[in-house]
């Protein structure tokens, strides 16, 4: 689960790590009476989980109350890559004599988190890693013992930081705690500044919460709606089905992340273009099916689905059986084909039989005849 | 001989008392694994899926003499679970437990191997060595003994995979679901290096996906080394870089975990990469003995 900067920023306020002064608000009237309250100049930066929300106007600097009221009648209500921007996080202006990098993440190579600090802050650590790898330092933390202060310092160091050392250490030390407390997959400060006047400040702060440790954080629980990514995800979610939504127009429905994945992978081969991941797991039941298919039919691009089965847990009758209830229950309008193989994959074809859901013998076939039903890849 | 498991392991299951450790025991003992017994807290001296229950792992090992233990119990509760395990001298850990958090895996990986333990897992389908025994959660019915061995990260998968070399009357020698969480306790090269030191393995299987690096490091290993040939896959081709695709740890972040990446790590290996997993039998049903008839 992303949170919002102001969530993130909350967090590391309350791990004792500074953090610009300014709150959040939803409404323009209450930001003019932030920006008031904590003085101008303030930045007013929409609250939205997309990289790149500077560049799509989500962020304007106001030098009066009344500006940053404007900007807010602008920013709340704006349509970012799809996403509405419903608060704005207000924060008192900053001057910025340097920027620096500092995150924790998995290093999934070595099986631990990692401190990663770099000297070549206010820019995406992924460009640094691609472009100067040898920008960023990364010291592995041992689980046992968590981050000990002599590494924070050696890689300050190494990283080469100047300014108030003292300071900036304490922020990596803070940031490393609240990533340990609330079980982030990753945290990290991008821009670590120092100010004009030799502040050191958290500026912009990313974290991402472990989704299996959310039973241990009743106070991250309420975030969960707020930081859905997508309306759909979100009522997928509550219903525990994997779902991703991609950008074609056949739906795509399986059991098992890997074999989903490949059924995309398949359909892209024969030409045709997903319109989402959805995993209905192990062992699932007719009413599940019955679900997923009104979740993936919920997605208004969707023009057809493939659905593909491999029963191990799961098994083809009861697939069968929630494909034809959700026929009966629903007005579907779309072309569905099905593959089914392994565990009791005999007996759902059979029910299969006379109903408009032909089992195909593969995921390939069954995308070619949804395709050539709504008339495309007549060429594949 | 097999790689992990096989007829002599002596097999107790945690977490027995739930509605999966049950059938899924069943299932286990009906393949012909030897499974001694079961662990829940407070339910010893009862038995379970026809085997006794023991309140502690040590109770378990001091009177059953297990050296494999297969983990059920929820994601919340295993990270302790394999601790215990490890601690009382289990040297296989089996764990099939999803949503387990992250740094808790982490500990408990850290822990056991201090120990001297095994962990496959977790989130993941357990391992099977055909016509010897099955510890986990893949379909009996699947298996032919034969002589490839299979590597994955996806469960369904696997069981994909195999159900294709078995319909070409290609057997496997051991099946290994390693998981799709991102720090599982052994990983693709780990089994590649133990399949080239079994005798009844002649080819290697390895079916990857997007995420991580594990594939790469399994193709470095590879690529130094002239011993048994491997056949690859990657699934996840076409996901878009930053979704997690259902797996946690199946996610492009960066420059990490690409799917072009990895299929060209393993190629300039000498992996033969297929885009289906029926053109990946196929080719196997080349490169194997033919299994004397029944």
């Amino acid at each position: 689960m992303k949170l919002q900067e102001y969530m993130a920023k909350g967090l590391l306020r309350a791990a004792g790590v500074a953090v610009p002064v300014g709150r959040v608000a939803d409404a323009p009237e209450e930001v003019r009476q932030i920006a008031r309250e904590i003085g101008c100049p303030v930045a007013v930066k929409a609250q939205v989980l997309v990289g790149g929300r500077g560049k799509a106007g989500g962020i304007a600097v106001a030098k009066t109350p009344d500006e940053a009221f404007e900007a807010a009648e602008r920013i709340i209500g704006m349509d970012i890559k799809g996403l509405t921007v419903g608060k704005v996080l207000v924060e008192k202006g900053i001057e910025i004599e340097s920027e620096y990098y500092a995150g924790l993440a998995i290093d999934r190579g070595r099986g631990c988190f990692v401190l990663m600090l770099s000297s070549m802050g206010g820019i995406d650590i992924e460009d640094v890693a691609r472009d100067h790898p040898s920008a960023i330092i990364k010291v592995p933390i041992d689980p046992a013992y968590g981050l000990l202060p002599f590494q924070v310092s050696a890689a300050m160091f190494a990283a080469d930081f100047q300014g108030p050392l003292r300071d900036l250490g304490r922020i990596i030390t803070g940031l490393a705690a609240m990533a340990a407390d609330n079980d982030a997959m990753l945290a990290e400060v991008n821009p670590l500044v120092v100010t004009k006047d030799g502040a050191a400040m958290a500026a912009d702060c990313k974290v991402d919460i472990d989704d299996s440790s959310l039973y241990r954080h009743p106070n991250l629980a309420p975030f969960k709606e707020e930081t859905a990514e997508d309306p759909l995800e979100l009522l997928a979610s509550r219903q525990d089905l994997p779902y991703v939504r991609l950008d074609g127009d056949i739906g795509i429905i399986g059991n098992g992340a890997g074999l989903v994945m490949m059924t995309l992978d398949i359909v892209r081969q024969v030409g045709g273009v997903p319109a989402n991941f959805l995993d209905i797991g192990g062992g699932a039941k007719a009413e599940v099916v019955r679900k997923a298919i009104e979740i993936v039919l919920m997605d208004q691009k969707v023009k057809a689905i493939v659905m593909n089965i491999f029963g191990g847990i799961t098994r083809g009758d009861e697939v069968a059986k929630g494909l034809l209830e959700a026929a009966s229950t629903m007005n579907i309008q779309v072309p569905i084909a099905i593959r089914i193989a392994g565990t009791r994959a005999e007996e759902g074809r059979r029910l299969l039989e006379g109903s408009p859901f032909t089992p195909a013998a593969d995921v390939a076939t069954a995308t070619r005849s949804v395709m050539s039903a709504i008339g495309q890849g007549a060429a594949a | 001989m097999s790689i992990l498991v096989n007829k002599a392991s002596r097999v107790i299951v945690q977490g027995i008392t739930g509605r999966e450790g049950t059938f899924h025991t069943e299932q286990m003992r009906a393949f012909g694994t030897t499974v001694v017994g079961g662990v829940t807290p407070g339910k010893g001296g009862t038995t379970a899926a026809g085997v006794p229950v023991f309140n502690s792992v040590q109770e378990a090992v001091d009177r059953t003499g297990a050296d494999v233990s297969c983990i059920f119990v929820p994601g919340r509760f295993a990270a302790d679970a394999i601790m215990e395990a490890a601690d009382a001298g289990v040297k296989l850990i089996v764990a099939i437990s999803e949503w387990i958090p992250v740094r808790d895996t982490i500990r408990a990986l850290r822990y056991a191997r201090e120990k001297g333990a095994v962990v496959i897992g977790p989130n993941c389908p357990g391992l099977t060595s055909a016509g010897e025994a099955k510890v986990g959660i893949m379909p009996n019915y699947l298996f032919q003994e034969g002589g490839v061995g299979v590597v994955s990260r996806s469960g369904t998968l696997t069981y994909e995979m195999v159900d294709e070399l078995s319909k070409r009357n290609v057997g496997q020698s051991t099946v290994v679901g390693v998981g799709g969480d991102p720090v599982p306790g052994t990983t693709f090269l780990d089994i590649v290096k133990l399949f080239d030191q079994d005798d009844r393995t002649e080819l290697i299987v390895l079916i990857g996906e997007i995420g991580g690096t594990d594939e790469e490091a399994a193709a470095a290993y590879i690529g130094g080394r002239t011993g048994k040939p491997v056949l690859g896959f990657i699934s996840g081709r076409s996901a878009p870089p930053g979704k997690r695709m259902g797996h946690a740890g199946a996610i492009i972040t960066g420059g990490e975990g690409g799917p072009d990446h990895k299929v060209q790590a393993l190629r300039d290996a000498g992996v033969e990469v297929f885009d289906t997993l029926g053109e990946l039998a196929e080719k196997a049903a080349t490169r194997v003995r033919t299994p004397a008839p029944v």
